[in-house]
């Protein structure tokens, strides 16, 4: 207990150092925090990916279509449940910055193999009598402060043309990470434009969505599907969700290594900071050490007295970092809205945060600390601050 | 007498060589972030716009947007290489080359996962249009073959794309026959082929882009003007070098604002740092304030003592964080660009003017740290600092 007190007064008798410092720890644990949301964001969609479900697309890359007659022959396959299918669409809406995703979907097949999008039963119904109709989530409606009834028109890079939409629903993830960033809307809608004006490229599909009843299965449906139509036309390759959006997750991966090895950089910035705090403090106080360790104190007491120290403000900085994370998070998910679908501080975070708090209290105290244990009484008591 | 001279402000930072170090050697960190995030956003537009001749014009289908998004049809390109205007070659035919362009995926070398490589077709036309291409192994693919040469970043890029080997991909075996060098620009990222045989493989009868040369590059305005006339044409007409550094556009603006916001939010740790360092060399040098005051320095010339302290331990930190900043420019890298969504390799680049940025940024740090600490000093009584001792 009077070890506390004497921490404590120690550590705030040079107030206006230790605010600093105390700053300096909680805007670094805040961009560590940060930055690890950024991260686990972009995988997001790894995590929320459900294993009962399998993605088949052309084996060339996924920029070639399949034809729709792929369908029937996927449903045969043994433990295929269901299928659907979904076309990227790239479209634009209003300006390029506005980027959010579009499918081409088959709606009543799509919806039932993503029971996580929770859309109200006479929505639903709306959007499936509607062929002009489209389905948004929650996130994505608000962001653009769309209401049901709302035309929606997108302007195609892929298909050509404008396209107006009307919102029949808004779902809700069954989950804070479930996307409510995209826009569903009818595949027949762009294949009987397609039919009309370029017929070469109707009855195409972007990539299949299957329903598989045992996720242990996976594998070997994947196989069996892909043997179907090994050496045909258009060959293909099928995996199942989680393996899929990690494809995506990985192209990124340069930006995302540099992400990670930044929010390191900062940890390394803010131990300097410290340490520097700390060196001076020891220098400072060498006098003080000299009489305490004439006194009869050990030298293990004065090594007791820096790191005690050093971690208390490691600590109380990284307390307040932690806490102002929650916030700034919060805030920053509202910001980029649809860019980042789930942005949420998870408590690994939270936890890694607090150890590299605690971490650069005890690197930043080392030095100072070694050098006061082994300092000579008498040079000590000469010295002077 | 005027200013405080310099050696004594240098010498001060070198007594306390510890708390110095420690000051600039995380100065050195977030200059580091604020100048590699410049040249990574340099890097990826410089590679783009070399990609592109200046008086190359590229046709793209209206609203496309990226090359793989577009198609020209065969009536389009005939009609496009009727226009006045174009260059010509030896044997008096309109340089003209119509390329399908498609993604495949690779395994890259690194991680073994899945990117996309570009694939175009092309011609003799083609490469005539790209004088920045020559085959440094190997030699260039034979017309109506199932032959394709790689740029050297794809195969450094990607698992088993060397010379003599065999890719398989839209149902045919091809054999890569010479690697190509495009002086670090974007083409080094694609793989080439014979254009009639990519389209026959991959099921298409469309090209994706025509390119063309202007036999002189102010004509640029009465092509677009005649080809607007003809209501055949829905198609767009760029310069090649605007469509590339449009290209660069998202990825690069990305990764700058991403990290310049970074770089900012680190520099408030920096600049705490600086401010420790500061007002500690304040107190504990009061008495040489009292000393110079009393030799009759002036205020001004404290305060500016302190602040070129403050600004010499930045402008170290700066020199540190840029030189390890520039060998960056050694490192290759390659990420998929959201905007082709394909991998694009590219370089960290370092210029005068994100040089000089760097700096400025460094010794803004410096004096935000410093100003405070060199106020108090300047305004401290030449008694009371006298007394402290």
């Amino acid at each position: 207990m009077f070890l506390l007190r004497l921490l404590l007064k120690n550590a705030f008798r040079h107030r206006l150092r230790t605010s600093l410092t105390l700053v300096g720890l909680v805007v670094a644990v805040c961009a560590f925090g940060m930055l690890r949301t950024i991260l686990e964001a972009w995988y997001a969609g790894v995590e929320t990916s459900s294993s009962t479900r399998l993605i088949t697309r052309s084996n060339i890359s996924l920029t070639f279509a399949l034809p729709l007659n792929y369908a029937q022959r996927i449903r045969g396959v043994e433990g295929v449940r269901t299928v659907s299918w979904a076309n990227w669409f790239g479209g634009v809406y209003q300006t390029e910055r506005n980027f959010f995703p579009q499918f081409a979907v088959d709606p009543v097949t799509y919806l039932a193999l993503y029971p996580e999008y929770r859309l109200p039963d006479d929505q639903k119904q709306a959007f499936f009598r509607d062929r002009q109709g489209a389905v948004v989530g929650r996130k994505l409606a608000e962001k653009f402060g769309w209401k049901i009834g709302d035309q929606i028109p997108i302007r195609g890079t892929i298909y050509p043309g404008t396209w107006t939409f009307t919102l029949r629903g808004i779902w809700d993830g069954a989950e804070a990470r479930t996307d409510e960033s995209q826009l569903l809307f009818h595949w027949a809608l762009i294949n009987e434009t397609l039919r009309q004006t370029m017929k070469r490229r109707a009855d195409f599909v972007g990539v299949y969505v299957l329903g598989i009843d045992d996720p242990g299965n996976a594998a070997v449906i994947s196989q069996r599907i892909d043997a179907v139509f090994a050496n045909s036309v258009a060959e293909t390759m099928t995996e199942t969700e989680a393996a899929f959006q990690l494809s995506f997750v990985s192209m990124s991966e340069t930006i995302l290594v540099a992400i990670e090895a930044v929010s390191l950089i900062i940890i390394v910035i803010i131990m300097a900071v410290m340490a520097n705090t700390m060196t001076m403090t020891a220098r400072e106080r060498l006098a003080e050490y000299a009489t305490l360790k004439a006194l009869g104190f050990p030298p293990g007491f004065v090594v007791r007295l820096l790191f005690g120290e050093s971690l208390l403000i490691a600590a109380i900085g990284g307390a307040i970092g932690v806490a102002a994370t929650l916030p700034l998070a919060a805030a920053f998910g509202k910001a980029v809205g649809t860019i980042l679908p789930a942005f949420q501080v998870s408590p690994m975070t939270m936890s890694l945060q607090a150890g590299a708090a605690l971490g650069v209290g005890l690197v930043a105290a080392a030095w100072p600390a070694w050098r006061m244990s082994r300092i000579d009484i008498v040079q000590g008591l000469r010295h002077v601050a | 007498m005027n200013a405080v001279p310099l050696a004594y402000i240098a010498r001060n930072l070198w007594v306390r060589r510890v708390t110095t170090g420690l000051t600039a050697g995380g100065m050195a960190l977030v200059v580091y972030v604020f100048a590699t995030v410049l040249m990574m956003s340099e890097g990826i537009r410089a590679t783009l716009v070399a990609t592109g001749q200046p008086d190359n014009v590229i046709a793209l289908r209206k609203g496309a947007g990226a090359e793989i998004n577009s198609a020209i049809d065969r009536t389009q390109a005939g009609i496009l290489e009727t226009l006045p205007g174009l260059a010509t070659d030896a044997q008096g035919r309109v340089l003209s080359s119509r390329e399908p362009m498609v993604l495949i995926s690779l395994p890259k070398r690194s991680t073994g996962k899945p990117s996309n490589a570009a694939v175009r077709g092309t011609s003799a036309a083609g490469l005539q249009l790209r004088p920045q291409v020559r085959i440094v192994e190997g030699r260039m693919f034979r017309p109506g073959t199932s032959e394709i040469v790689v740029g050297r970043a794809v195969t450094e890029g990607f698992r088993k794309v060397d010379l003599g080997q065999t890719l398989r991909f839209a149902g045919r075996d091809w054999l890569i026959v010479g690697i190509f060098d495009a002086s670090r620009s974007g083409f080094d990222s694609e793989l080439w082929g014979d254009a009639e045989q990519m389209l026959q493989a991959f099921r298409r009868n469309t090209y994706s882009v025509a390119v063309f040369r202007l036999a002189d590059a102010q004509s640029f305005d009465t092509l677009m003007a005649q080809a607007s006339t003809d209501p055949r044409l829905t198609v767009e007409l760029k310069r090649e070098v605007t469509f590339y550094a449009e290209q660069s556009e998202a990825l690069a603006t990305f990764i700058r604002i991403l990290g310049l916001a970074l770089a900012i939010i680190f520099s408030i740790g920096a600049v705490v740092g600086a401010m420790i360092t500061m007002f500690a060399a304040v107190a504990s040098r009061t008495n040489e304030i009292g000393t110079l005051r009393a030799l009759g320095f002036r205020r001004g010339a404290v305060l500016v003592a302190f602040l070129g302290e403050s600004l010499l331990l930045s402008a170290v930190g700066g020199v540190l964080g840029l030189a390890a900043a520039s060998t960056m420019q050694a490192v290759d890298i390659s990420t998929t660009n959201f905007q082709t969504f394909s991998e694009l390799a590219f370089r960290f680049v370092l210029t005068p003017s994100i040089a000089w940025m760097t700096m400025g940024f460094a010794l803004a740090m410096g004096v935000i740290g410093g100003f405070v600490p060199a106020w108090r000093a300047a305004r401290m009584e030449i008694v009371d600092c006298l007394r402290a001792a």
